[in-house]
C-alpha cells in the first residue's frame, strides 16, 4: 500500500503560500511567450501610422527641445561645455525609459485581467516583457542620441564620453530592476485600492522634477542647499546624473551615490516580486 | 494498485468570495485578519459564509461559492462535471486552472493541466491571423517549436487560409472564433479542462468543434475535464460524472446515473418553491409556485408527453384586486425568452385574500431541456409591483426515450403534436 507522499506530484494548488515561490524552470519553458509579448509591443504600438517607429524619436526629441528652451533659454541653467539640447535628450531618454516601464508594469493586473481571468502562465512574464519591449524603444532613442552627439562634435562642441560608458549597461539593468520593482508593488496594491492609480499619474510627474532631468544635481546643491535632500535620497537622480557623466563627461559620478541607489533598487526589486508573487494568485477575487 | 493511476487529486477545496462591493469595509477586514495572524490564530472570516445559493438572502458578507470538494481523476479517464448556472463549476475550473486559489484545501497533480475556458485569450486585433496563432498559443502554454510544427494544420482546421496575413480586427467575429478554436484544438496538455461553451460558431463549425472535442477525450489515454450543460455530450464523452449543486459535490459516480440525477433536478426541487417575507409587497404576498405533470408527483421529472400546470400562490391584500395581473415569461436554456402567458382576459381574476392560480401548458408542446420562469405580477396593466427572474427552473424530459439515454434531441424550440393521416388517392 503506497501512501500518498509516495506519488512525485508535479505541483501543488494550495491555500498556504510560501514567501518566495518562484518556478524558475516555468519561467524557463514560457520564454517564447516573452518574446511573442515583446514583439506584439513593439509592432503594434504604431500600426496604421504614416510615421510608424519614428514616433518613437518624436516624443523625446520635442521633449528636449521644450526642456532646452524653457530651461535653459528662458530659466538660464547651466550645463557647463555641453550643449543644452544634448545634455536634456540624455536626462530625457534615460528617465523615459523609467517612466514608460513604471506606467505600464503598474497596471499589469488591471490592463491584463481579461486574459489573467481565462488563462494561466506565470503572470510575471507580463512586466517582464514591458521592461524589455520598453529597452528596445530606449536602444533606439540611444541611436539618435548618438546622432545629435556626432553632429555636435563635428561641429566643434567639447563634448567627450567618459570611460565609465562600459558600465552603462549594468545602469540600465539596475534602471529596469527599479522601474520594475516599483512597478509590480504598485500593480499588486492596484488591484484592491484603485485609489494608487490616481496617485501614480501625478506622482511620476513630481518625482521627474526630484529627479535632476533637466538640471545638473550639482545646480540643486547649490540653489536649494535646504531641498537638496529630497533629490538627494532619490535613487533614479543618481542614475541620470551618472548617465549624463557617461555619456557627456558632465556632472559628477558618486559612487556612494550609485551604491545607495543599488541598494535601494535591489530592495524594492525583491519586495516587488514577493508582493507581486503574493498578489498573482488571487488578486482575479479582488480585481 | 488503482491509487498509482490518479493523475489528479482536489483534496477538500473550498473557495470564499466577499458579497457585495469590494472597497469599503475592505481595508478593516484586512487589518482584522492581518491581527488574528499575528496572534497566529485562524483567519476570522473562515467560520462565517453562506452556502452558495443565490435565491437566498444572504446571512454574512462571505459566500462559500465551493465547499469541501472532494474527488479524484485517473490518467486517461474524461470527467464530466454537471451543475446548473452558479452550482460553482466556473469557480472549480479557476481553481483548476490556477487563475485562483482556493480558500482552504489542495489540488496535487501530476501532469501539466491546460485549460480552455474562452477561445482566442489575448488575440490581438493588430496582429495577423498567423501572428495570432503564435501568441495566443504561446500563452495557452505551447512552445514555439511545437506550434511551428502544428501551423499547417491549425490553418487548415481554422478555415481562414486566405486570410492568414491579414489583421485580425478585418475578420468576420465568426472568422475569429475559428481561428481562435483551431489553437486551442491543437493543445496537447497531460490534463485538458474544457468549459463547452467553447462549441461557438456556425452549425457546420460547431459540428467540427464537438468532433475534435470527442477526438481529443477519446485519443490515446488523454485526460479530460468536461464541463457542460449539454447532457447528451457529456454521455457522449465522458467517462464518469460529478454533480455539484450549490458548491458542493452532491453526486459522484457513473456517467448515466449522473444526468439522470441532474436532470431529475438533484435533491433540491427546483421546480417547487414557497416565498418568504421578502417577496411581500403593499398590495400582495407571493407564497408558492410550482411546475409539474398533472396527476404526478412533485419530485417526479416533468415529461413532454402530459400536461404540464403552473400553480401560483397569492395573498392579495389590496381591495382591487382586479387590478392585478401576473405574467410569466419563459426563457429556455440558452437565455431566449420562448413566449410569456398571463391570467389577463382569462376567466382566473384575482380577487382579495388567498388566490391560488393554475395554468397549464398543454402536452406535446415544450421541447425536452431546461426552462426558466420570471414572474411579473403587473399593476393596472400598466407597471410591474414585482418582478423575479428565474424565480423558478424545471426540467422536460424526453419520454419517448428512457430517462437519461437519449443522445441528443430533436432540433427546435417546441415540439408539437400535429395530426397526421393518410389519404387513398
Amino acid at each position: 500500500m503506497k501512501t500518498p507522499q509516495d506519488h512525485n506530484w508535479l505541483y501543488t494548488i494550495s491555500a498556504k503560500r510560501k514567501l518566495i515561490d518562484f518556478n524558475f524552470k516555468e519561467i524557463w519553458q514560457y520564454r517564447d511567450l516573452l518574446v511573442l509579448f515583446v514583439k506584439r509591443d513593439v509592432v503594434t504600438v504604431y500600426k496604421q501610422t504614416v510615421l510608424g517607429p519614428f514616433w518613437y524619436l518624436i516624443q523625446p526629441l520635442f521633449t528636449a527641445l521644450t526642456f532646452t528652451l524653457i530651461f535653459n533659454k528662458v530659466a538660464n541653467i547651466e550645463t557647463g561645455t555641453v550643449p543644452p539640447f544634448l545634455f536634456n535628450l540624455a536626462g530625457i531618454s534615460i528617465w523615459n525609459y523609467f517612466k514608460n516601464c513604471l506606467t505600464a508594469t503598474s497596471s499589469t493586473f488591471n490592463s491584463n485581467a481579461g486574459v489573467f481571468s481565462k488563462v494561466y502562465f506565470p503572470r510575471v512574464i507580463s512586466p517582464l516583457s514591458v521592461v524589455i519591449s520598453n529597452l528596445i524603444k530606449f536602444g533606439i532613442q540611444l541611436l539618435i542620441f548618438t546622432g545629435f552627439y556626432l553632429y555636435y562634435y563635428a561641429n566643434g562642441a567639447s563634448i567627450s564620453i567618459d570611460r565609465t560608458l562600459i558600465f552603462f549597461p549594468l545602469l540600465i539593468i539596475l534602471m529596469a530592476l527599479l522601474s520594475l520593482g516599483l512597478g509590480m508593488i504598485i500593480s499588486s496594491m492596484v488591484t484592491k485600492y484603485r485609489d494608487l492609480k490616481y496617485l501614480l499619474n501625478f506622482g511620476i510627474q513630481l518625482l521627474m522634477y526630484l529627479s535632476a532631468v533637466m538640471y545638473p544635481l550639482d545646480l540643486m546643491r547649490e540653489k536649494l542647499p535646504q531641498f537638496a535632500w529630497l533629490v538627494e535620497y532619490n535613487p533614479i537622480a543618481y542614475y541620470v546624473e551618472a548617465t549624463r557623466y557617461m555619456l557627456l563627461s558632465t556632472g559628477s559620478l558618486s559612487y556612494t551615490g550609485i551604491g545607495f541607489s543599488a541598494l535601494i533598487t535591489i530592495v524594492i526589486f525583491f519586495v516587488g516580486l514577493i508582493i507581486f508573487n503574493r498578489t498573482e494568485k488571487s488578486f482575479i477575487d479582488t480585481i | 494498485m488503482k491509487e498509482n493511476n490518479i493523475i489528479l487529486k482536489v483534496d477538500n477545496v473550498s473557495k470564499q468570495y466577499r458579497l457585495g462591493l469590494i472597497g469599503t469595509g475592505t481595508l478593516s477586514d484586512d487589518l482584522k485578519r492581518f491581527w488574528y495572524k499575528v496572534r497566529g490564530k485562524d483567519d476570522p472570516f473562515l467560520k462565517v459564509g453562506n452556502t452558495n445559493q443565490r435565491d437566498k438572502s444572504a446571512s454574512s458578507d462571505y459566500v462559500w461559492a465551493l465547499r469541501d470538494i472532494n474527488f479524484a481523476v485517473n490518467k486517461g479517464e474524461v470527467l464530466g462535471i454537471i451543475g446548473k448556472n452558479g452550482a460553482g463549476k466556473s469557480t472549480l475550473l479557476k481553481i483548476l486552472s490556477r487563475i485562483t486559489l482556493p480558500t482552504q484545501g489542495e489540488i496535487k497533480t501530476k501532469g501539466r493541466i491546460a485549460s480552455l475556458l474562452e477561445v482566442g485569450t489575448g488575440f490581438h486585433p493588430e496582429l495577423t491571423g498567423l501572428e495570432n496563432i503564435y501568441l495566443n498559443g504561446a500563452i495557452l502554454g505551447m512552445t514555439k517549436a511545437e506550434i511551428q510544427s502544428k501551423e499547417e494544420e491549425i490553418v487548415e482546421f481554422s478555415g481562414c487560409k486566405m486570410y492568414i496575413d491579414t489583421p485580425v480586427k478585418r475578420y468576420s467575429s465568426g472568422m475569429r472564433v475559428r481561428l481562435a478554436f483551431a489553437v486551442a484544438a491543437f493543445l496537447e496538455p497531460d490534463i485538458l479542462v474544457i468549459d463547452e461553451v467553447l462549441a461557438v460558431g456556425d452549425a457546420e463549425f460547431q459540428k467540427k468543434a464537438i468532433g475534435k472535442m470527442q477526438d481529443i477525450s477519446k485519443g490515446e489515454g488523454r485526460t479530460v475535464l468536461f464541463v457542460s450543460h449539454n447532457m447528451a455530450s457529456v454521455k457522449t464523452l465522458c467517462t464518469r460524472a460529478i454533480v455539484l449543486e450549490h458548491g458542493k459535490i452532491v453526486f459522484s459516480g457513473g456517467t448515466d446515473e449522473a444526468v439522470s440525477y441532474y436532470l431529475k433536478g438533484g435533491g433540491d426541487v427546483e421546480n417547487s418553491k414557497n416565498f418568504d417575507e421578502d417577496y411581500e409587497k403593499d398590495d400582495f404576498k407571493l407564497n408558492h409556485i410550482s411546475v409539474y405533470n398533472l396527476g404526478s408527483d412533485i419530485k417526479d421529472a416533468i415529461k413532454e408527453n402530459k400536461d404540464i400546470e403552473v400553480k401560483t400562490s397569492l395573498f392579495v391584500k389590496t381591495n382591487t384586486p382586479e387590478d392585478l395581473h401576473i405574467t410569466y415569461h419563459l426563457t429556455n436554456e440558452l437565455g431566449d425568452t420562448m413566449f410569456s402567458f398571463s391570467n389577463y382576459n382569462s376567466k382566473a381574476v384575482l380577487k382579495h385574500g388567498n388566490n391560488v392560480l393554475k395554468c397549464v401548458i398543454p402536452k406535446m408542446f415544450l421541447q425536452s431541456g431546461q426552462y426558466f420562469l420570471s414572474l411579473l405580477i403587473v399593476k393596472n396593466k400598466k407597471h410591474a409591483a414585482f418582478v423575479g427572474r428565474d424565480i423558478l427552473s424545471f426540467t422536460v424530459v424526453d419520454s419517448s426515450r428512457e430517462l437519461g439515454a437519449y443522445m441528443g434531441r430533436e432540433p427546435g424550440y417546441i415540439r408539437p403534436n400535429f395530426n397526421w393521416s393518410t389519404a387513398d388517392d
